[in-house]
């Protein structure tokens, strides 16, 4: 966190300085680990394993928040008898369906009853939908002892019985009274007077298991009563200013703003019918239609009406998986014609490379907006399959579009930070030259495609020449206002054009309009509210008045369950958000974030609908039965608890189980995408681990340019332990070449204790730490780290495993032509030798077009 | 005007470099060459006529008091360096143009209108601090953003620094609040925390320093000299072996013709 996250690390140090015991649990010894009290070198990619020893101790030694975790989540409720565990079926959940290669979660469900996910999966994979099935609020059955077979709680203990220290030990490389201090220190810390917080970056999440790391956290978070309490809380920490914001006004393929699903060609062939399967019976999702329909208004004005299902039929609709790796792959088989990168260079920050190369040079056009001439913009004239001469210039078709970009101090516009705190910032120098804002792009493009199609009868052409595009612009430039924007996505109602309030204000009947119902308040009262710089010493400590939160300016999420059932504070010491029985109403530091007016003593009636479904001590509102979910009887698309899998390349066997790998992770057979042996390839016998540094930003586009931080890191370089310099010659300062079968790159040796061996089970293990910032453009150039990296991804999110893969090390530079798969040679390709990375029973997966062996790319699902 | 200056507290240090990179930018310096140290990830290397802010990364067999790792006995000491504004700064008694000159703020600042870049600064500085700058001759180092000062901001690294590891403010309060800092270590059994060139007291070579450090290991562990001296501080005991050295060899010049002539 300190390494890239140095100024919200400014709290953990305040933190510490009033008494915080501070933990880092980290492959390597980093910045973060000079100012903890505890840090723990642990095997990359073994983190399940190491979260489970946790739950496990927190079971074993009875040390959960009873109270809690009996009534704020589902652990007495009785899960269905079909289901089976990863303990019963050798590291596989029941409901494997080996013809499509996918689970099946029926088996999963509570018993009886399904409820939908509150994000996630909403669809079967089967293709079937969720919520046409799940009518039911939640749970029907439970045993409030805990001790039923089938209840939650009984299936998470034994499921998480064998992670033993011992086991952590083995598959973590952590000794297992370091790993007990941790887990001491964790319980002491948690309770009714003491919460403990998890922060993660992408160290947690790239792996082909990475939704299940953050679910262990969750599990844990839930049973020790850490979650909607102060202090509590497991942190996303984000790698850009403005990440957070670009989920919730999504850059992602799948969802629309405020976290809507995005239509589905098979499914969702009417508005009524989208509503039907991505709504929800019970819980906050139950209001579902008032923010598509007040999307829809704020997108298409009036001429979304109710006769024509609001112009639903407008939107484009996802014909399959279409996420990062799913298309890259199918451009590089031809399939795509045109490309946008805005202020992305995958070439140099995403994984493989070289393969993002050979796909670009199949598109007939790629628009690169960036600060500068990134790898990406140059993939045609300077990368190593063009230095080695295998593919020449003047052969690639693709036609290039260079847009210089605006910094964010050359436009206004807000970050959403991590705490989903909207920050506003305005502009303080006019950009320079041609450089614009990505609203000005944006704008223009839309602009000028409506008046290239104005007039035109077409049917699929409706949809842009209805879309309202009209914010006011200013300037010689013509810069659209950044927030009049804002103003859309707060909503406002449509007679009179007076923004919304709150989100509860929405309606479903055309009368609003609503960007995104989650900014919703944003713009109250017309005040751009993210501009509020009130100093936090001029204010209580939530600090209310500084920016703003969404939703509804609630700075911590279910804080209902800061307060016990009957809606008194935990503690003293914790007191956050209450209820106040003599005014009838939750009150508190914070904005309470539950029905402002409902008793903790309300019980739903049997007829109950919609919102009223959520009890009085139901926090988790968003949940169809208003629970924290230590089991997720659907959702995921790789089971309902975390397993430890390792990594697709990994340097040991799965301990666990027979079933090497998460079973449900996307892979892509392809000549061009070569794996390494499951486990043990002698070829490439280290572990690879890649990560930032303080001094540089992501793939260096903002940073490699500038002299200032490119001179306090100007090479690339690997960190090696002193074991493996001596073993492999390495000498500090020296050069050292890393393969992988994708291809190979050179690096400064940095030779240090602070990446020390492991030992796995008698076997010492070496792992090699590789930053990721560098490509052959910019002031300090090197190879980028990426190019070692496969096409493997987890199922849920498609995220890609960067943080754990194998590879080898040698000293001195690369060949001059260095190697890259797309083009160059390939490694010898060597059997499994008899290593598998699934059990019979799974290792049958189709495979679909472009090599996918993951079934959501069929269409609909 | 009181005094001012810095208090490092190099235990809350992240090694995140803001303090290097927002003096810099302040000041509009140029980068000190692109080139990989292999020392850490320290690649600036040293203060120098363009980096009046350098942080020091100390990988030390040593554990840390308090903190626990699986690596055993390893630590990592974070150092942000900077000019020490002497309290008798060798510089500035060095320069013979009158450039270097003691502020209003009781910093120690070169006017680059005036300096000649004679250097004769650079080897009287016992931190080897100042430097000349190959392009321009002249000889720069930090000025306690004296513009800043000026304008009642404080300088821009201790603005910049995200953890308060650079505390910047009137001198006393900051002695009292490393005071406070360092008992409240001691209390806590980091026993090796000491304060450096707090007072004239504990470094009379320099007379105290008005940027001063809270460290937890020997001072040449973070390249500091243990015990710094102005150079002029010798002069007296300088001149006076001088004048012995003197005396003694006329009395050997003169004893050895006396005895020859015996001879």
């Amino acid at each position: 966190m300190a390494e890239c996250h140095p100024v919200g690390f400014r709290w953990v140090m305040a933190a510490k300085s009033r008494g915080a015991k501070v933990i880092h649990v980290d492959p390597r010894f980093t910045r973060t680990s000079a100012v903890a009290d505890l840090h723990v070198p642990i095997r990359a990619g073994s983190d399940i394993a190491f979260l489970g020893g946790l739950i496990r101790h927190v079971i074993e030694t009875e040390r959960y928040f009873l109270e809690y975790v009996l009534h704020y989540t589902n652990a007495p409720a009785l899960i269905c008898e079909d289901f089976k565990d990863t303990e019963d079926l050798d590291g596989l959940f029941s409901g494997w369906n080996e013809k499509d290669g996918q689970y099946d979660p029926a088996s999963w469900a509570y018993e009886g009853t399904d409820v939908g996910p509150a994000a996630g999966n909403r669809e079967h994979f089967t293709g079937q939908p969720y919520s046409e099935r799940g009518t039911q609020s939640g749970a029907e059955r439970f045993d409030f002892t805990l001790q039923h077979p089938r209840c939650v709680f009984q299936i998470v203990k034994r499921h998480f019985s064998r992670y033993t220290p011992e086991l952590v030990e083995e598959v973590c490389g952590v000794p297992r009274e370091l790993f007990l201090q941790v887990a001491e220190a964790v319980c002491a810390n948690s309770g009714r007077e003491r919460t403990t917080a998890f922060c993660y970056a992408v160290g947690w999440t790239q792996h082909s298991t990475g939704v299940q790391y953050i679910r262990s956290a969750s599990i844990l978070q839930l049973l020790l009563g850490n979650v909607g309490r102060p202090g509590g809380g497991i942190m996303a920490l984000r790698g850009h200013a403005s990440i957070q914001g670009s989920t919730d006004i999504p850059t992602l393929y799948d969802i629309l703003p405020g976290y809507l699903p995005m239509p589905k060609d098979k499914h969702d062939t009417s508005f009524e019918q989208y509503v039907k399967l991505n709504g929800s019976p019970s819980g906050w999702w139950s209001e579902f239609p008032k923010y598509a329909v007040s999307l829809l208004k704020a997108w298409f004005g009036a001429a979304a009406t109710k006769e024509n299902g609001w112009r639903f039929d407008d939107l484009p609709r996802l014909s399959g998986d279409h996420s990062h790796m799913t298309t890259v792959s199918a451009m590089a088989d031809g399939e795509v014609k045109g490309y946008f990168l805005m202020g992305e260079n995958p070439t140099v920050g995403s994984m493989h490379g070289a393969l993002h190369r050979k796909a670009m040079r199949k598109l007939d056009w790629l628009v690169v907006r960036d600060f500068a001439l990134t790898e990406s913009a140059e993939f045609w004239r300077d990368a190593p399959e063009i230095e080695r001469g295998e593919v020449r210039p003047e052969d690639v078709p693709t036609e290039v579009f260079f847009f210089p970009a605006a910094t964010h101090t050359e436009k206004d516009g807000s970050f959403t930070n991590t705490q989903r705190l909207l920050q506003w910032h305005h502009k303080a120098v006019e950009p320079p030259g041609d450089c614009r804002s990505e609203l000005h792009f944006t704008y223009h493009l839309g602009r000028r495609l409506k008046e290239l199609y104005a007039g035109s009868m077409e049917p699929s052409d409706q949809g842009l020449l209805t879309l309202t595009w009209d914010y006011p612009v200013s300037g010689e430039s013509e810069e659209p206002s950044a927030e009049a924007v804002l103003q859309e996505i707060n909503g406002f109602r449509v007679a009179d054009r007076q923004p919304v309030g709150q989100f509860t204000d929405l309606k479903d009947d055309g009368s609003t309009a609503c960007g995104c119902w989650i900014y919703c308040g944003s713009y109250a009262k017309g005040v751009n509210q993210t501009a509020r710089r009130k100093p936090g010493r001029e204010q209580p400590c939530v600090a209310l008045e500084w920016g703003w939160a969404w939703p509804a300016n609630r700075h911590m999420l279910y804080n209902r369950a800061s307060a016990d059932p009957e809606g008194r504070p935990w503690s003293e010491r914790k007191r956050y958000v209450w209820w106040d029985e003599e005014k009838k109403h939750w009150t508190g530091h914070d904005t309470p974030d539950f029905i402002a007016d409902r008793p903790p003593s309300y019980r739903p009636g049997k007829d109950a609908k919609g919102i009223d479904t959520l009890a009085g001590d139901n926090p988790f509102v968003m949940q169809g039965d208003g629970l924290g979910w230590l089991y997720a009887p659907s959702g995921l698309a790789d089971g309902p608890l975390p397993t430890h899998y390792e990594p697709q390349e990994g340097v040991v066997e799965n301990f666990l189980y027979g079933q090497q790998c998460n079973p449900g992770r996307m892979e892509w057979l392809r000549r061009d995408n070569p794996y390494h042996r499951p486990w043990d390839d002698p070829r490439f016998p280290c572990l690879i681990t890649t990560y930032r540094l303080t001094e540089h930003h992501t793939a260096g586009g903002m940073s490699r340019w500038l002299t200032w931080l490119s001179e306090l890191q100007p090479e690339m370089f690997c960190e090696v332990s002193p074991q493996l310099a001596r073993e492999k010659g390495l000498t500090n300062g020296g050069w050292a070449t890393i393969t992988t079968a994708r291809g190979e790159i050179e690096a400064r040796v940095l030779v240090t204790e602070r990446i020390p061996p492991l030992r796995i089970k008698g076997r010492r293990i070496q792992q090699i730490g590789l930053p990721y910032h560098w490509g052959s453009k910019g002031r300090v150039r090197g190879d980028a780290a990426n190019e070692l990296i496969s096409f493997v991804a987890d199922p849920n999110v498609s995220i890609q495993e960067s943080k754990a893969l194998t590879g080898a090390i040698e000293a001195g530079r690369r060949s001059r032509g260095r190697r890259v798969v797309t083009s160059g040679p390939l490694v010898p390709a060597l059997s499994s030798g008899g290593h598998e990375r699934d059990l019979p029973v799974v290792g049958h997966k189709p495979v679909g077009p472009h090599g996918i062996s993951e079934s959501r790319t069929q269409e609909g699902d | 005007m009181a005094a001012v200056g810095f208090f490092t507290d190099t235990t809350i240090c992240i090694g995140c470099k803001a303090c290097e990179v927002a003096c810099k930018e302040w000041n509009q310096l140029p980068d000190d060459g692109l080139r990989f140290t292999g020392m850490s990830y320290d690649n600036t290397a040293a203060l120098g006529a363009s980096t009046w802010r350098h942080v020091s990364f100390i990988e030390r067999p040593v554990p840390l008091t308090g903190q626990e790792t699986g690596l055993g006995d390893f630590s990592w000491l974070l150092q942000s360096d900077v000019c020490k504004h002497c309290h008798r700064a060798g510089c500035l008694e060095a320069c013979p143009t009158g450039a270097i000159i003691r502020t209003e703020f009781d910093s120690v600042y070169v006017q680059p209108d005036i300096c000649n870049g004679c250097g004769y600064c650079v080897v009287s500085c016992p931190f080897g601090v100042i430097d000349r700058r190959e392009d321009d001759g002249r000889a720069w180092k930090c000025t306690l953003c004296y513009d800043r000062l000026k304008g009642g901001m404080e300088p821009a690294c201790a603005k910049a620094c995200p953890t308060d590891s650079i505390q910047f403010g009137d001198l006393d309060e900051l002695k009292d609040r490393a005071r406070g800092r360092l008992e409240r270590l001691h209390r806590h059994g980091v026993t090796e925390a000491y304060l450096y060139g707090a007072d004239a007291a504990g470094q009379p070579g320099t007379e105290g320093l008005n940027a001063f450090f809270l460290l937890l290991d020997k001072p040449e562990v973070y390249n500091l000299p243990p015990d710094p001296v102005a150079p002029a501080m010798e002069a007296k005991p300088a001149w006076t072996s001088m004048a012995f050295a003197v005396l003694g060899m006329a009395a050997a010049a003169v004893g050895a013709v006396l005895m020859g002539r015996e001879s």
